[in-house]
């Protein structure tokens, strides 16, 4: 059985003199939750939109579960939901009668498909007569969310479903698209949120246009290959000018309450670091050797 | 601690829109100096706060001081001591760089010599010297972020504000950021900042944490760790702005 729902191959697109994206090949499987993670101006909004049949690429295929998307966009229409990157809703609708609307253009009810918005439906019911310009920004999203879903799509795609909404909402938000995976929709997103990564099965780091990796956050943090370390003193201020301008440092990135740091020699040992830093006299000095994560492991490529 | 190492003083600072309480009774100090971050969900009350803070907006009740001058009576000159950057509007993007510097160092009443050496140094410091005369329209996203920061802080303001400033910024250029906040508060202006980045809030001095208009937690980073028994900010933001009846 084909399990792959959507392909990619070769797709380039240029504005004027500025190429958005060059050669990007990817496959999304059945069901899968599919991420593509990188800065504003990366080019995730481009393949998100060559994908839903808004914007022709200039170059290469793709195609979705055997259809192509400019030869047979009608029917790709169909069978995607399509949450674009901008609030897109009509703000001097209700809920209700946004989530109206896109029922009947897509010839379908409410009624029709409850079963699958319900959840996220439910947490919005109670303000269903306000304008959909007066909700705040997490309702706004479950609203599109919903509107998104209410034809019952095949694939999802979600152009940057979380930016600008707080730690919680997105959460929440990342809770719905694992039930919705359970029910077998496959669905493409984009974040800047590196962290969100890991709550993608397959994802594409990309940056100026080009994938820097593609596979599993798991096997993407394999591929760190240097020792990092987790490095914290009294004098934070002095710690990030004293790594920087230290000859053996790397790389020295502040995560947190904390330095990340990579060393120049091979097989550095912590009381060498312990060593430098003591000479600079800092106090409660704590290093430890950590696993990478996916934001350090897109520093990486993107320095390399 | 002496008062005069406060630099922002609200008590019982409270905004209603209708019935609705946008703010209820905040009452909070900042030093001077120090890097604050001001975190809380979307609609919980932030920016209706920071437009106070900033002297666009009067308040309902409450009493407000800023960089030494009262909220009600003195919004102009709080106007002149504070800079302020959003990540949704900051720099003219039909300007070139060069003309964003002498615009706003205009709006800011600086002399023309003063925002000559300004803008030189602001140049050097970013190592785009080269690109004065560029439209800021074709420049890269992080590029603009930082020299809108260093354009919002070229009148050598007590305070800075800044809204969600490195929003969907690369991760390298958010860092960059974060040196360019540092430093700022290393030289003595006060940064008051509201970021959704978790790991953003562990960089600040003290944070305060708001929850549907009211502030449900203030302290630093590691204190509020502790306190809420959490691996990180991210684990304690969400167990406030989620379940804001646990025990305070």
């Amino acid at each position: 059985m084909n399990n792959i729902t959507v392909k990619v191959e070769n797709i380039y697109k240029s504005y004027g003199d500025v190429e958005a994206i060059k050669d990007i090949s990817f496959t999304v499987n059945n069901s899968e939750i599919f991420g593509l993670i990188g800065p504003d101006g990366s080019g995730k909004s481009t393949i998100f939109r060559i994908i839903t049949t808004l914007l022709l690429a200039d170059k290469g295929n793709v195609n979705l579960l055997g259809f192509d998307v400019i030869k047979d966009y009608k029917k790709i229409r169909n069978m995607i939901g399509y949450m674009p990157g901008r609030f897109s809703l009509y703000q001097d609708l209700s809920v209700i009668e946004n989530l109206n609307f896109f029922a009947t253009v897509f010839g379908t009810t409410v009624d029709e498909n409850y079963d699958l918005i319900k959840d996220i439906y439910l947490q919005i019911e109670p303000f269903k007569n306000r304008l959909a310009g007066k909700l705040s920004g997490g309702m706004k999203q479950k609203l599109a969310l919903s509107c998104a879903l209410i034809h019952k799509p095949e694939i999802l795609v979600l152009d940057e479903p979380t930016t600008g909404v707080d730690a919680v909402s997105r959460k929440e938000f990342w809770e719905m698209l694992r039930k919705l995976k359970e029910k077998n929709i496959t669905i493409l997103v984009s974040t800047p949120y590196m962290d969100e990564a890991s709550l993608c099965d397959r994802v594409a780091l990309i940056q100026n246009g080009e994938f820097l990796n593609i596979d599993t956050p798991d096997n993407i943090i394999q591929q760190f290959n240097k020792k990092l370390w987790s490095i914290k003193t009294d004098n934070m201020y002095e710690l990030r000018n004293d790594l920087k301008n230290y000859e053996y440092t790397e790389t020295s990135f502040a995560f947190g309450q904390m330095l990340h740091y990579t060393d120049k020699r091979k097989n550095v040992e912590k009381t060498e670091i312990e060593k430098f830093l003591s000479s600079k006299e800092h106090s409660n000095i704590k290093i430890n050797m950590i696993k990478p994560n996916i934001e350090d492991c897109f520093m990486d490529f993107m320095t390399k | 601690m002496d008062k005069h190492e406060y630099i922002i003083n609200t008590v019982d600072l409270t905004k209603k829109f209708g019935s609705f309480v946008a703010n209820d009774k905040l009452t909070f100090s900042v030093k001077k100096g120090e890097i604050f971050g001001f975190l809380g969900a979307n609609g919980a009350g932030k920016t209706t706060a920071m437009k106070i803070m900033c002297g666009l907006s009067k308040p309902t009740s409450g009493h407000v001081n800023v960089a030494g001058y009262d909220i009600y009576t003195e919004t102009e000159k709080i106007k002149k001591n504070i800079g302020y950057m959003s990540q949704k509007f900051s720099l003219y993007e039909d300007l070139t760089v060069y003309e964003n510097i002498r615009f706003y160092g205009g709006i800011y009443g600086m002399s023309r010599k003063n925002i000559r050496q300004k803008a030189e140094n602001l140049l050097t410091k970013m190592e785009i010297k080269k690109y004065r005369n560029n439209l800021i329209a074709s420049l890269p996203l992080g590029w603009k972020q930082k020299l809108a920061f260093l354009i919002a802080i070229i009148h050598e303001p007590q305070i800075v504000f800044l809204d969600e400033p490195t929003g969907g910024v690369d991760p390298i250029t958010r860092r960059q950021f974060w040196d360019l906040i540092y430093e700022a508060s290393h030289n003595g202006i006060t940064v008051f900042v509201t970021t959704h980045y978790m790991d953003e809030a562990e960089y600040c001095d003290r944070i305060s944490i708001m929850v549907d208009g009211k502030i449900v937690a203030l302290d630093s980073p590691e204190n509020l760790i502790n306190k809420y028994n959490s691996k990180n900010m991210d684990d304690v933001f969400v167990k406030l702005a989620r379940n804001p009846s646990v025990k305070l």
